[in-house]
C-alpha cells in the first residue's frame, strides 16, 4: 500500500511538470490552432539558463532562495524574449499560410533551438549545484522530499493563477475572445497580434519555470532534454483536450500517474516480459488511444471546430 | 562576375598557392608509400591511427578522454622518432565521432577503413565496437578497444579484435564475488540500462550472486536516455534489497543514486566502470557517498606508468584523466610495437604481431589470449569517500578466490 502511495506521489510530481509544459502547448493551440513543437525546447533553454546562473551564483555564497529566484528570473526573461521573437519571426508571417507550413516551421525552430543550445552549452549532461538540500518527509510509509512538495505546490499555484487570469482579467477575456473567433474579436477592438504575442509570452514564462523545476528536481540538464519533455507534455495536452487550459493540467497530472504506475507495475502484470524501460510506450499508447477513441480529449468538448 | 571580384579571387588563389608552397617545405611530404622498395631511402612514411569514440553526446567526456590518450601517444611516438623497417615513421591520428550510436559506428568504421588507417583504437561502447569490428575485420585492420567490456566483442571469431581491458565476464563476476564475500549481502536488486554493455554486466553479476545463494528480489531495466527512475526505485524499495547493482553509465547512475536517497532507500549501491567517473559524483551530489564501482585495470595513480601519464595528460590538455585515456595511449603503443617487430606498417603484415604482444604499458603488462582479450587484467573496486573515488580493493580475475586481498597488484589496498 505504501508503495502504491509512493508511486502516486512520484506520478503527481512528474505530472505537475508535464502539466506546466502542456499549458504552453494548449494555450498556443487554443488561439492559433498551431502545435508549437518548439515549446519543449524553450523549456530546455530556460532550464539551461537557470543552471548556468545557479552555477555562477552558487560560488558567490548567496543564500539559496535568492539564487533560485535569480536563476528563475533569468530563465523567464530569456524564454519570454525567445518565445515572443519566435512568434514574431517564424510564425506570424505564416499565419495565413496553409496549416502545414507553420507546423513544419515549428519543428525547424525546435531543431534550431536544440543545436544552438548544443553549441552554447555543449552536448554533455550538466550537473546542477546542490543549492537546496532536500529534507525527507514521510507520510503513511511513503517518503518524499520538501523539494518535491515545493515543485508540486508551485505548479498548482501557477495553474490556479493562470485559470483565474484567463477567467477574470481583461487580458484573459481578450484571449478567450480571440480563441473563439479572431475576426470578430478584432472587430471588437481586440488587438489580435498583441494577444497572440502575449500568449507566447505567458506560455514561455510558464515553460521556463517548468524547465527550472526539472533541473531542480533531477539535478541535471542536457541540450536534448526538451524533446522528450515536449512530446510528453504534448501528449498530456491532447489527453486533456488540446486547447483547453484546465484539460492540460488534468492531462499532465494523469499522464504522470499513468507513467509512474505503468513502470511500477508493468513487470508484475506481464510476468517480467515487459520491463519498466517500456515506460515511454505507455505515454504514447495513451496518445494513440485518445486520438482514436476521443480525439477531443477529456475536457475538450467544443474546441474541435478550431482544429 | 565583375572584374573586381575576379581579381580578388585571383589574389586569394595566389595566396593559397604561396601558403601551400610554404607548407610543403616544413614537414616531410605526407603519406607517399613508395612502391619501389628502395633500400632505406631517408624519407618518412605516414601511418594513420584511427580513434573512434563518442566525441559528442552525453558520453562525450569519456570519448574525448580516449581520443586525447591516442593523441598523446601519437605525439610521443613522433617526438621519440620511430623507425619501422628502416624508415622513419610519422604517426597521424584520424579521430572519428561514433556518437555512441551503433549505426553511426559502422559508418565511422567504413570511413576509417577507406582512409586506410593502419589500426583503430576504439570504440568506447560495446554496442559500437561489436558492429564496427566486422568492418575492420573485412578490411583486415586491427582494432584495439580501450574500453568495450562486452564479452561478445572478441567472441565473433575475428582475427582483428583486441581489447586492453578486462571484459564483463570478468568484471561482472568480480562485482558479484565482491558482493558475496566482502559485502555479505543476502538480497540484491539489479538494474540495467538496456545497452549491450549494461545488460552484459548486469547479467554476469546476476549469475554470480545467484550461484552464491543470494536472492535477486528485483530485476529492472531502464534506458540510457532516462533521468527519472523514481518508479522503478519505488518498486525496489518495496522489496528491501541489501544492495542495488546498476549496469550502466554515469548520466543515469548519478540521478539514480540521488533519487534513491530521496526515496529513503538504505541499500548499498554498486556498479561497473561506466559510472566510475568524476562526473558521477557531480551528478549524484551528496548521495554519491559510499557508492561503489569496479573498473578494469589498476587505479590510475597506481598504474606502473600512471603518475607520469597523469602529469603529462594534465600538462597537455589541462584536464584530469576521466577514465580510459591510459588504455587509449597504450593501444597506440601496442600498434607501434607490433609494427616495429614486423618491420612494416601494413596491417596485413603486422596484424599477427599484435596478437604476440608482450608490452609493458602505462596500465601494466599487456598480453593477449587467442581471442584478443587482455590476459589477467586486474579489476579494482572503488568507493566514493569525501566526494572522491577511493580505491578499495584490487582483484585479478584469474586468481580471485575468497580472500584475495593483495592479489597480484602490489598496491591493492590503497592506503591514501
Amino acid at each position: 500500500m505504501d508503495i502504491l502511495l509512493q508511486q502516486l506521489i512520484n506520478g503527481l510530481v512528474l505530472g505537475s511538470i508535464y502539466a506546466l509544459v502542456a499549458l504552453g502547448y494548449t494555450m498556443v493551440y487554443g488561439i492559433l490552432g498551431l502545435i508549437n513543437f518548439a515549446h519543449g525546447d524553450i523549456c530546455m533553454i530556460g532550464a539551461l539558463v537557470a543552471l548556468t546562473l545557479a552555477q555562477a551564483l552558487a560560488a558567490s555564497g548567496m543564500p539559496a532562495p535568492l539564487i533560485l529566484l535569480a536563476a528563475t528570473g533569468g530563465a523567464i526573461a530569456v524564454c519570454v524574449a525567445l518565445g515572443v521573437s519566435i512568434e514574431r519571426i517564424a510564425y506570424r508571417p505564416l499565419r495565413r499560410a496553409p496549416r502545414l507550413a507553420p507546423l513544419i516551421t515549428a519543428i525547424g525552430v525546435s531543431i534550431l533551438l536544440q543545436y544552438s543550445a548544443a553549441l552554447v552549452w555543449g552536448k554533455q549532461y550538466i550537473a546542477m549545484p546542490e543549492i537546496v538540500k532536500p529534507t525527507a518527509l514521510t507520510v503513511g510509509g511513503a517518503q518524499f522530499t520538501d523539494l518535491q512538495l515545493f515543485v508540486f505546490m508551485l505548479a498548482c499555484t501557477l495553474m490556479a493563477g493562470l485559470l483565474w487570469f484567463i477567467k477574470s482579467s481583461r487580458m484573459g477575456r481578450a484571449m478567450r475572445a480571440t480563441e473563439q473567433n479572431p475576426e470578430v474579436a478584432g472587430l471588437m477592438g481586440v488587438n489580435i497580434d498583441r494577444i497572440i504575442a502575449f500568449t507566447f509570452l505567458l506560455g514561455s514564462a510558464i515553460g521556463a519555470v517548468a524547465g527550472v523545476m526539472v533541473v531542480l528536481y533531477y539535478g541535471l540538464g542536457h541540450y536534448f532534454m526538451g524533446f522528450m519533455l515536449g512530446l510528453k507534455a504534448f501528449t498530456a495536452a491532447v489527453l486533456g483536450g488540446i486547447g483547453n487550459v484546465a484539460g492540460a493540467m488534468l492531462g499532465g497530472l494523469l499522464l504522470g500517474i499513468i507513467e509512474s504506475l505503468a513502470s511500477g507495475y508493468i513487470g508484475d502484470f506481464t510476468g517480467g516480459v515487459l520491463g519498466s524501460n517500456y515506460r515511454d510506450i505507455f505515454a504514447f499508447l495513451v496518445l494513440v488511444l485518445v486520438l482514436v477513441l476521443r480525439p477531443s480529449g477529456i475536457m475538450g468538448g467544443h474546441s474541435g471546430e478550431r482544429a | 562576375m565583375d572584374r573586381r571580384s575576379f581579381s580578388g579571387l585571383a589574389a586569394a588563389l595566389a595566396a593559397t598557392l604561396i601558403l601551400s608552397a610554404c607548407g610543403k617545405e616544413a614537414p616531410p611530404p605526407p603519406k607517399s608509400e613508395k612502391k619501389a622498395e628502395a633500400p632505406k631511402p631517408p624519407e618518412t612514411i605516414a601511418v594513420k591511427i584511427g580513434a573512434a569514440a563518442p566525441l559528442t553526446g552525453s558520453q562525450a567526456h569519456i570519448g574525448i578522454d580516449i581520443r586525447n590518450g591516442v593523441q598523446l601517444a601519437v605525439e610521443d611516438l613522433n617526438a621519440r622518432g620511430v623507425e619501422i623497417g628502416g624508415r622513419k615513421v610519422k604517426f597521424e591520428m584520424v579521430a572519428e565521432d561514433d556518437e555512441a550510436n551503433p549505426t553511426k559506428a559502422t559508418t565511422v568504421a567504413q570511413k576509417l577503413a577507406d582512409a586506410k588507417v593502419a589500426g583503430v583504437v576504439g570504440h568506447f561502447n560495446s554496442g559500437a565496437s561489436i558492429p564496427a569490428s566486422k568492418i575492420y575485420s573485412d578490411a583486415g585492420i586491427p582494432q584495439i578497444s580501450p574500453s568495450s567490456t562486452n564479452p561478445k566483442y572478441t567472441q565473433q571469431g575475428f582475427k582483428t579484435t583486441f581489447r586492453v581491458v578486462a571484459h564483463d565476464d570478468q568484471q561482472g563476476p568480480t562485482l558479484g564475488k565482491f558482493a558475496l564475500e566482502k559485502l555479505k549481502v543476502k538480497t540484491v536488486a539489479v538494474i540495467d540500462d538496456s545497452t549491450a554493455y549494461g545488460q552484459g554486466l548486469a547479467e554476469a553479476f546476476e549469475r554470480t550472486v545467484k550461484a552464491g545463494g543470494v536472492k535477486v528480489v528485483a530485476r529492472e531495466h531502464t534506458t540510457d536516455k532516462d533521468t527519472d527512475f523514481k518508479a522503478i526505485l519505488t518498486r525496489i524499495k518495496g522489496r528491501k534489497p541489501d544492495l542495488v547493482m546498476f549496469g550502466g553509465i554515469d548520466p543515469q547512475a548519478g540521478p539514480m543514486v540521488k533519487q534513491m536517497s530521496e526515496l529513503g532507500i538504505k541499500a548499498k549501491f554498486i556498479g561497473g566502470d561506466g559510472m566510475q567517473t568524476p562526473n558521477f559524483i557531480k551528478l549524484a551530489g551528496n548521495a554519491a557517498e559510499g557508492v561503489m564501482a569496479s573498473i578494469p585495470g589498476l587505479p590510475k595513480e597506481q598504474m606502473p606508468g600512471g603518475k607520469e601519464f597523469l602529469a603529462k595528460y594534465k600538462a597537455k590538455f589541462n584536464a584530469e584523466v576521466e577514465l580510459f585515456a591510459p588504455m587509449g595511449y597504450d593501444a597506440v603503443m601496442v600498434f607501434a610495437d607490433a609494427m616495429k617487430r614486423a618491420g612494416s606498417a601494413e596491417p596485413a603484415k603486422f596484424l599477427a604481431e599484435v596478437g604476440k604482444t608482450q608490452y609493458r604499458g602505462v596500465i601494466g603488462p599487456i598480453e593477449f589470449d587467442d581471442k584478443g582479450d587482455l590476459v589477467n587484467g586486474p579489476i579494482t573496486i572503488y568507493v566514493v569517500k569525501n566526494g572522491k573515488w577511493d580505491a578499495l580493493e584490487t582483484v585479478t580475475p584469474g586468481s580471485a578466490p575468497v580472500d584475495a586481498k593483495p592479489a597480484a597488484a602490489p598496491a591493492a589496498d590503497a592506503k591514501k
